[in-house]
This record gives structure tokens, C-alpha cells and sequence, in this order.
């Protein structure tokens, strides 16, 4: 069932640095050589946002909507009830923060074919501090119905992820970090909406993450590994629709799960992979994830630490779940 | 295009049509918006039975101009207007707000033939008619987007955003009617939020602006029709419409923004619709 993930080789040496906005920037060129349909929206963030390369290959298809997050979301239902495919771009604490009802009424409750893209999402903003920081934005996505949320590992899964929700008919979320992260995937690694990928096999316990968390959480399985702790890792990159078989079958396989994500603990990964655990073949879990509580000002290596999300919190949380097998 | 005397009173009696089944859409409902509903179905006469370009029986037809509802609370109006153009049995506006109905109690689109979008977020609607705009501009499209906006929901941020993108892109290609009846839920908008002068804010958020009587059939068709031979500008009807137009006890009176009528009052209300509809005389027989 498991297909080899194909990762780099160079991921525990010196992987090389992308950050995760160049790959909605460089997949939604793709997208729009793909399908002439595909528009882009942004709110004066096009820099940031990597949706400049966009507006300069497809000028006539970019949209400037100015600092009116709210307005951008419904004229993006519009265009799309008219056939286009608009992905509108800003910072995730905007979008979907600032404007979750019009993404709510115009865009999910009207099967609109929108795709929002949150931008700097997680405490890696860094210095820009807690209001910049969005960590509840996978939260109120994911409970919307007919909203599909991703949340890439690297910049590969986050160009393919971009160029794959054009194929998709309804609302996508996806989320996405401003900082370099390593590139952990390859050409060759599979993606497909709503299916986990298992990045490394293991038999003891099982590391579920998503975004930034997924190379922490392979760090962490190398390290136990030592330790004579046989981790399974799963990249759950789609956290709506969620993965089920997969999860299940890792409860029922190891026995015990450790959540990993750069977001609130409420409701976002970790709920997620609960509400099937519990529901389906229950084991103990343990949560690594911003524990109720907003970020602040920092540079993000500082800060990951401070919250808790790197390899050493993970394989501390393993160590507990164990205990309680 | 000047309009005939007699295709005037053809849609002054399909007004009144309209008026009278939204009085029995809310008596049968039990809740629902009256005052709003009744005070513009002079306007979607004039846009679904003389201005705009459509098919009820291909209501998908690429070419169509689309008309969104942004004040959606006031949708038995659109209903009522969609069933007597053809959209779905008439039979069907009976069951609004009930469960399992297609005419939910606040537009869900997808639901209805006919229906551009959903609403009942106040402030949504005009941004996705914006969208509508940009993308027939986009596409080469001559088609129209229609619009209408309550003044009370102008209290909404959100409009005025669209209203800025609409006037930076010059949407020619978009109408936009604000529905100027002065009450809102908790009474009149000028002592909620004054919102005047409001021809003065509409022209500096770059459209061109027409006032218009807009229970008058025939001022709302001619400017419809101006709008359409501006080429610079979004083109905003600052329609002053008298709020439950028709039932005398309903008119002017903010308590009936948000309230239907009971057995009696629908009673009392069908009644004084009929004499309107038989003042002058011009339309009896169609109706009898």
C-alpha cells in the first residue's frame, strides 16, 4: 500500500533551503499555463505573497484588490460562479482570518471554485509578532463544510499542491510559511489531495505532521532511531479531507501517535487525527502544537523552540505516548 | 426605447402580481422580511420582465446578464419575481422557509433555478456582483451585472470596499440599485447610522449616479437604460422606494422590516393591494 516516498538524499546532511511561498508562487504560474481560467487576487501583499511572478507572466489575469480582504473573497465567489478559478493571496491571519464569513456564505457555502491562500502562516513570521502569527487558521477552515485544507511540507509540495486545486472543483485552504524550510521532497514524491504519504515506515509509534513539523518530525524519527525507537512518519499534508485509512491503520499498526504542527492545538492537525483515532481505534496521543496561547516577536528558530515545535519536543512527546501504550 | 402605455401597465399589474403572492409567501412562512419586498418589486419587474437579458428556461445561458441580491433578506421578492418569469413552478413559492424547500429563507445558491448567489451576510452580494463584472470584462463578454443593495446594509464596510473597486476598474458592464427606503431592523437608517449625502459618497467612489422614483416603472426602465450608454462608470440607482409599498399600514414603517404578516393583516393587506391594482382602471380584466 505504502509507496517508496522518494525523499531527498540529503535531508539529515544539508538539504537545501526553499521557503514554501515560492511554491504557491511558482505552481500558480504553472496552473495558469495549465488552464486560462486561473486568476490571481491579491491585497497589496504581491511581493510577499509570491504572487508577483503571476501578475507579470498573466497581467490581464491579476487582480490588485487593495488592503480589502473581505472584498476579495466575495468578488473571487463572483468570478468563479463566472467560470474562473481565483486563488487569492494575503497573510493567513487575514486570510482566512479577517475574512472567514465571506469565505463562509460566498465562497463554502456556495460550492464557490476559490482557493485561498494563507500566506506567512505559523510563528515563523518571526519578528512581525503575534498579530502576524496566524496559528488558528487550519481551525476555522477545516470546519466549514465542502473546504478542502492543506498544508505543504516544503516548496515542491506547495507548487504541486497549488497546481493540483486547479483540477479540484470547490473551495481550497492552503497555508504557507514566509521562511526557508528544507526541501524534503523530490519530483518523484507522490502527491494526491486527501492522501497522507507515509515518509518513513516504522513499527512503534507513529509521528503524524503536517507543514514545517514534518522535517522536525523526521529529524527526530533518525534520532530515536539510535535509540532503538522504530518511528513511522506520516506527511498528512491534506488535514481536510483527512486521511483516514491511513490513521487508522497506523493506530492499529503502532499503537500510539504524536501529532506535530505549527498551529493551535485546538482544532487543527492534531484534533483532526483524535477525532478519527478516537472515533475508530483508539490509542493513546500526545500533541506537539502551540498550546493555547498567541505568539510574539522573534526570529523563528527562537521562537519554534520557545513554542515547542522542533525535533527535541517531538521525540519528548514520543517518549511520553510510549509510556502510556 | 420608449415603452407603450401598455407594456407599462402589463408590468405595474405583474408588480402588484408579485406584491400580493409576497404577502402570501410570508403569511404562509410564518417569518420573513415584508416591508423591503414589497417596496421593490416595482424594480425586479423592470429588471426580469423588460431590462435584463435572460432565459428561465436555460437559466445557465453563458450570455445572460446576472442579477445578485446582496440585501438578501429580502428574497420572497426574488422568489416571487423568479416564478412569475418562468424559473420554477408557482406552486413552489408556498413552501419558502419550510423544510426541505428550494426557497430557503435566505438565498442558498445552487438550490433554485435562477439564483446567481447566496446571501444573508449583509455586505457579500455586492462584492461577488464586482466579481461577476470583472470577469465578463475579462472574458470579452457584453452581458450586464446587476445589483441591488440595501441602504441599511451600506452600514457594512464591505460594500464600500466594492464600491471602490468598481469605480478604480470603471465596470461599465455593472448596475447597482440601492434599495433608498430609510428603515432598517431597529428603525430609520439616519438615526442607526446617518449614511447622507449619498449621491455625493457614490460619485466620489467613482460612479455615475442616477436618482430615480423606485416604485416607477417607467423612470426605473429609463434608467436602467441610461446606464447601459455609460461607458466610463459603474452606473448606482439611488431608487427611493416607499418600504411595503401597497399595504397602507405597512408603508413607511420600520417595525415591518423584519416581520410577516398575520391572518388578519394579510387579509387587510391583499385588500389594499387589489385597490391599487384597480385604480384608473387600466388593468381590469387580465386580473379578474
Amino acid at each position: 500500500m505504502d509507496t517508496d516516498p522518494y525523499l531527498a538524499d540529503n535531508i539529515f546532511s544539508e538539504p537545501e533551503q526553499i521557503p514554501q511561498r515560492n511554491g504557491y508562487g511558482d505552481g500558480v504560474i504553472e496552473a495558469g499555463k495549465k488552464n486560462k481560467n486561473v486568476v490571481v487576487l491579491c491585497c497589496d501583499l504581491v511581493q510577499s505573497t509570491r504572487s508577483l511572478g503571476f501578475k507579470k507572466a498573466f497581467p490581464e489575469r491579476f487582480f490588485e484588490m487593495g488592503i480589502a480582504e473581505q472584498n476579495m473573497a466575495g468578488i473571487a465567489a463572483g468570478m468563479a460562479f463566472c467560470g474562473k478559478i481565483p486563488y487569492i493571496a494575503s497573510y493567513a491571519v487575514f486570510n482566512p482570518g479577517r475574512n472567514w464569513d465571506q469565505i463562509r456564505v460566498s465562497i463554502c457555502f456556495s460550492m464557490a471554485n476559490v482557493k485561498v491562500m494563507g500566506a506567512h502562516a505559523g510563528v515563523t513570521v518571526g519578528p512581525n509578532g503575534g498579530t502576524h502569527q496566524a496559528l488558528e487558521d487550519i481551525a476555522i477552515t477545516r470546519c466549514l463544510p465542502n473546504m478542502t485544507v492543506i498544508v505543504p511540507c516544503d516548496y515542491l509540495e506547495a507548487k504541486k499542491a497549488t497546481i493540483a486545486m486547479a483540477d479540484l472543483n470547490g473551495p481550497v485552504y492552503m497555508r504557507f510559511g514566509r521562511e526557508k524550510l528544507p526541501a524534503i521532497t523530490t519530483e518523484r514524491t507522490p502527491f494526491q489531495i486527501g492522501r497522507a504519504e507515509t515518509f518513513r515506515q516504522g513499527n512503534d509509534v507513529t509521528v503524524i505532521a503536517c507543514g514545517s513539523l514534518v522535517y522536525e518530525s523526521l529529524i527526530a524519527a533518525e534520532e530515536l532511531s539510535s535509540d532503538g525507537v522504530d518511528v513511522r512518519v506520516i506527511n498528512c499534508h491534506t488535514v481536510k479531507p483527512i486521511d483516514k485509512d491511513s490513521i487508522v491503520r497506523a493506530a492499529r499498526e503502532t499503537g500510539a501517535i504524536v501529532t506535530a504542527e505549527e498551529h493551535q492545538a485546538h482544532g487543527g492537525l492534531g484534533s483532526s487525527v483524535s477525532e478519527v483515532v478516537s472515533g475508530n481505534h483508539p490509542v493513546p496521543i500526545e500533541y506537539v502544537a502551540i498550546m493555547d496561547r498567541f505568539g510574539e516577536s522573534g526570529t523563528p528558530d527562537e521562537l519554534m523552540a520557545k513554542y515547542g515545535l522542533k525535533s527535541p519536543n517531538i521525540i519528548d512527546a514520543v517518549k511520553k505516548v510510549l509510556k502510556r501504550k | 426605447m420608449d415603452v407603450t402605455e401598455k407594456e407599462i401597465a402589463f408590468l405595474e399589474n405583474k408588480a402588484d402580481q408579485i406584491r400580493e403572492d409576497i404577502i402570501k409567501m410570508l403569511l404562509e412562512a410564518g417569518s420573513g422580511h415584508s416591508a423591503g419586498s414589497l417596496g421593490t418589486a416595482d424594480i425586479f419587474t423592470a429588471l426580469y420582465f423588460h431590462v435584463m437579458k435572460h432565459d428561465p428556461k436555460n437559466p445557465d445561458w453563458e450570455e445572460r446578464d446576472r442579477f445578485v441580491l446582496s440585501n438578501a433578506h429580502i428574497c420572497p421578492v426574488l422568489y416571487a419575481t423568479l416564478a412569475h418569469a418562468g424559473y420554477f413552478p408557482k406552486e413552489e413559492m408556498m413552501t419558502l422557509r419550510k423544510l426541505g424547500s428550494r426557497l430557503q429563507g435566505h438565498p442558498h445558491r445552487g438550490m433554485l433555478p435562477g439564483l446567481e448567489a447566496s446571501g444573508g451576510s449583509l455586505g457579500q452580494g455586492i462584492s461577488i456582483a464586482v466579481g461577476m463584472a470583472l470577469a465578463n470584462k475579462l472574458d470579452g463578454k457584453r452581458s450586464r451585472v446587476y445589483c441591488m443593495v440595501g441602504d441599511g446594509e451600506e452600514d457594512e464596510g464591505q460594500v464600500w470596499e466594492a464600491f471602490l473597486l468598481a469605480g478604480k476598474n470603471r465596470l461599465n458592464n455593472l448596475a447597482v440599485v440601492v434599495d433608498r427606503n430609510n428603515i432598517q431592523q431597529d428603525g430609520f437608517t439616519e438615526d442607526i447610522m446617518p449614511m447622507e449625502p449619498l449621491k455625493g459618497k457614490y460619485e466620489m467612489f467613482g460612479w455615475h449616479v442616477l436618482e430615480v422614483d423606485g416604485n416607477d416603472i417607467r423612470s426605473l426602465i429609463g434608467a436602467f437604460e441610461e446606464a447601459k450608454e455609460i461607458f466610463e462608470k459603474p452606473t448606482m440607482l439611488l431608487a427611493h422606494t416607499i418600504p411595503g409599498k401597497g399595504v397602507d399600514f405597512m408603508e413607511f414603517k420600520p417595525e415591518w422590516h423584519g416581520k410577516p404578516p398575520d391572518k388578519e393583516e394579510a387579509k387587510k393587506a391583499l385588500e389594499d393591494l387589489e385597490q391599487i391594482k384597480t385604480l384608473g382602471g387600466r388593468i381590469i380584466g387580465e386580473h379578474q
